[in-house]
């Protein structure tokens, strides 16, 4: 369920209430309004909505988690 | 007023003499007779095969640039040397001159390109539906020559392929990045701006410097709807050999990638139009590698994997016609042929 | 710290208790054939597919419904491609389509307003079905039709949220000892939802993402917290405790808690979202489709999708039931387990 991917916005229009997302180079465009967004941010994309904003870099969180995780 | 096909033009009076004079003489330098009488030799490779894509023209190529380049590519993978094509167009009342030119003359090019003629062609007119772009379809059929390919000393070669000559310990060759142009195709209907264009293109010049290098090539396959899987799977099972591929060796583009992660679709059921599979002897792995690499549309070629030998045979739970992915985690997993039809999904 | 080695070594070495791990996402339930997850897991780790694809708890009734209406003169059904192929009572979307109804595939709910601009005479009718991550998005549709004034719009509602059917799951007794929990439901909900489930059961749950290391991870952490009734973040990215309040916020101006029927499952109070009474003008009749009528009754879906049967112990499977000739909702849809235990040879 749920299908969604991050991507980075590249601008927004406030007129339409969408933004620009770039995956890869694939510029798609999402709509805004579940949650606040600037060029730059990386986001969440599902069914051409802006689902979330990330944290941080992904390519960091597996270490994150691994780090956190205890020895195993 | 810009001209259109109206359903005069497939009475096969007058009109239709003038749409053939036209645009497919002009376009195609042969006489668009009933019949091409032409030089085949003694054996003969023939083939059909139909175009419909929507839309029409896209980024990387058109409807008449993808017929040709489909049937010149499934004339090759039989080994033999595409020579001849005919042409059936369907064309839908109000579909402009102008267009219909544009897409005779891509195929025109195109088959210069792959040094085949366009020589015998036929125009049928179908009543357009209200609300809808007219559009054109295209049947071309194939004549492909069995006297083999003459190689740099004028010598003749010639390869005998099936899908069933994989051989345990045969090296798998993909000819490049996978997706290209289903992603084009489908990121244009679903009006996403797709970071690639269709990989549309005859494979002339990769098979035949293939074929005149002498390489022991046991069985090609051009990987198209149904994408890689589908072709993996059918040659394992044609062979009834075990294939072992590495995910991580599978060319894609990261835009391919990516907006198959959009569409929850995955790569390796992702239509191509001038891609090919190719299994080859194990001893002629890299230098198979180096000369499709080295070959028109053949850059981005990785081997991907290979035909398992006797000793993974029997150390694997596998059954001969299973194709075992290794993951980029370490897991495994089989490939089955695509089901369904490969639609985007969100859920 | 770990690092992903010592987690695949504990994961293939691991001699506890038996374990049995429910994915509850469609998404997890893709991810997890596609990376290989289960042949890298001891034999005392199984991983099963609960319910969690939105179109295979879809009732008959439903798909029905929206074959009549696609048919209806002056009518369109706009849908996500999931449910084109998935079949009612007797037809699907696809084969009414070729005989005429008019069905139109978009990736966007959104795509369906200039398709209504462009034809004011014309009904255009989405077909709403998801869970928590996609009813936000039915709610910013309807803020722009109520907005922009568009009136020939109407939603199909088959929408459902997580926590109802997973305490009916727990309630039930099924054979669960660790959910991984929805990654995207999370993204919008919260894991907050999922506390008082894994304290009343003493059951751990893990908010996993959809990378194979991501999945190995939670596995672990879930299999570590063996009998433990906690809720673990292995989604941090995007996943918070409260969720996106914004999104929930928008969502519950426009939609309200109902009962719903699930495939396989049957009603489960508050399991359901339907457009709130100012609203209901846009809904399409989505409020009498209870009927689910099971189309072979050797099918054995609602066991499968409750962890009590495996696909491949359904007589059916891969016989008269497989993609092109589904029998059940788990055949149906790419990230049904029966499709996807078929497709990536899974023997689990």
């Amino acid at each position: 369920m749920c299908v969604a991917l991050p991507g980075t916005v590249i601008r927004t229009d406030e007129k339409t209430n969408t933004a620009k997302v770039d995956f890869s180079g694939n510029i798609l465009d999402a709509r805004t309004g579940l949650v606040s967004v600037k060029p730059g941010d990386r986001v969440l994309v599902h069914a051409g909505c802006i689902m979330q904003k990330l944290s941080e870099s992904e390519a960091d969180e597996i270490d994150e988690l691994l780090r956190e995780m205890d020895e195993v | 007023m810009e001209k259109v096909i109206t359903t005069a033009h497939g009475s096969g009076g007058s009109a239709t003499g003038e749409l053939i004079g036209e645009i497919f003489e002009k376009e195609f330098h042969d006489e668009m007779d009933d019949a091409a009488v032409v030089d085949a030799g003694a054996r003969v490779a023939l083939t059909t095969d139909s175009f419909v894509v929507t839309p029409q023209i896209y980024k990387g190529g058109d409807i008449g640039r993808l017929a040709v380049c489909g049937t010149v590519n499934d004339l090759l993978m039989r080994g033999s040397r595409p020579a001849y094509l005919t042409a059936g167009f369907i064309l839908g009342e109000g579909v402009t001159f102008s267009f219909l030119k544009r897409v005779a003359h891509s195929m025109a090019e195109t088959a210069k390109e792959a040094g085949v003629r366009i020589v015998a062609g036929d125009t049928k007119v179908v009543e357009g539906s209200p609300g809808k772009t007219p559009e054109i379809y295209i049947n071309t059929a194939g004549c492909g020559l069995m006297d083999g390919w003459k190689d740099a000393s004028g010598k003749t070669v010639s390869v005998d392929v099936s899908a069933a000559k994989a051989q345990p310990g045969d090296a798998i060759i993909v000819s490049g990045t996978l997706g290209d142009h289903h992603a084009t195709i489908l990121g244009a209907r679903m009006d996403i701006d797709v970071s690639t264009e269709s990989d549309n293109a005859p494979l002339v010049d990769m098979v035949g410097k293939l074929i005149t290098s002498g390489v022991k090539v046991h069985s090609m396959r051009d990987i198209t709807r149904g994408g890689l899987g589908t072709v993996l799977k059918e040659l394992a099972g044609a062979s009834g050999k075990i294939f072992l591929i590495r995910d991580e060796s599978i060319p894609v583009r990261p835009a391919v990638r990516d907006f198959c992660g959009i569409m929850g679709l995955d790569p390796l059921y992702m239509g191509n139009e001038g891609k090919m599979i190719c299994i080859v002897a194990r001893e002629d792995e890299d230098r198979a590698l180096e000369i499709i690499r080295g070959s028109v549309y053949g850059e981005n070629a990785q081997v991907i994997g290979h035909v398992a030998g006797a000793a993974e045979e029997k150390s694997t739970q596998a059954q001969p016609g299973d194709v075992i992915l290794r993951t980029a985690v370490g897991g495994e997993r089989s490939i089955d042929v695509l089901r369904g039809e490969g639609l985007p999904r969100i859920c | 710290m770990a690092d992903l080695d010592s987690v695949k070594r504990f994961l293939k070495n691991y001699d506890g208790p038996e374990m049995n791990i429910m994915e509850i996402c469609g998404s997890h339930t893709a991810a997890i054939a596609k990376n290989g997850i289960p042949s890298l897991l001891s034999p005392k780790i199984h991983l099963i597919s609960g319910p969690g694809c939105p179109v295979c708890v879809t009732p008959s009734s439903y798909i029905d419904r929206l074959i009549s209406l696609a048919g209806m003169k002056g009518h369109c059904v706009v849908t996500f491609g999931d449910l084109i192929r998935v079949p009612g009572s007797g037809e699907s979307l696809a084969s009414a389509r070729g005989k005429g109804a008019r069905v139109a595939m978009v990736y966007s709910p959104m795509d369906i307003i200039p398709m209504a601009e462009k034809e004011p005479e014309t009904i255009f009718v989405f077909a709403a079905v998801g869970f928590e991550t996609t009813t936000p998005v039915y709610a910013l549709l309807m803020q722009e039709l109520t907005e922009k004034k568009i009136t020939n719009v109407r939603l199909l509602t088959a929408l459902k949220t997580m926590p109802p059917v997973v305490e009916k799951l727990c309630g039930d007794g099924a054979p669960v000892n660790g959910f991984l929990a929805p990654g995207h439901v999370c993204t919008v909900s919260g894991y907050a939802a999922y506390e008082p489930l894994a304290e009343k059961y003493g059951i751990p749950f893990g908010v996993a993402g959809f990378s194979g290391q991501g999945l190995l991870i939670a596995i672990t952490g879930i299999v570590k917290n063996c009998g433990k009734g906690v809720v673990k973040n292995y989604y941090p990215m995007v996943v918070s405790r409260e969720g996106n309040r914004e999104a929930q916020t928008l969502t519950d101006r426009y939609f309200e808690p109902a009962p719903a029927v699930w495939r396989g499952l049957g009603m489960i109070e508050g399991s359901g979202r339907v457009l709130r009474e100012p609203y209901r003008e846009y809904d399409a009749g989505s409020f009498d489709l209870t009927e689910d009528r099971q189309a072979n009754p050797a099918c054995r879906c609602s066991e499968v999708l409750t962890g009590r049967v495996r696909p491949r112990e359904c007589p059916l499977f891969g016989k008269v039931c497989t993609p092109m000739t589904p029998q059940g909702a788990c055949m149906v849809s790419q990230e049904g387990s029966c499709f996807t235990y078929l497709t990536a040879g899974r023997r689990d």
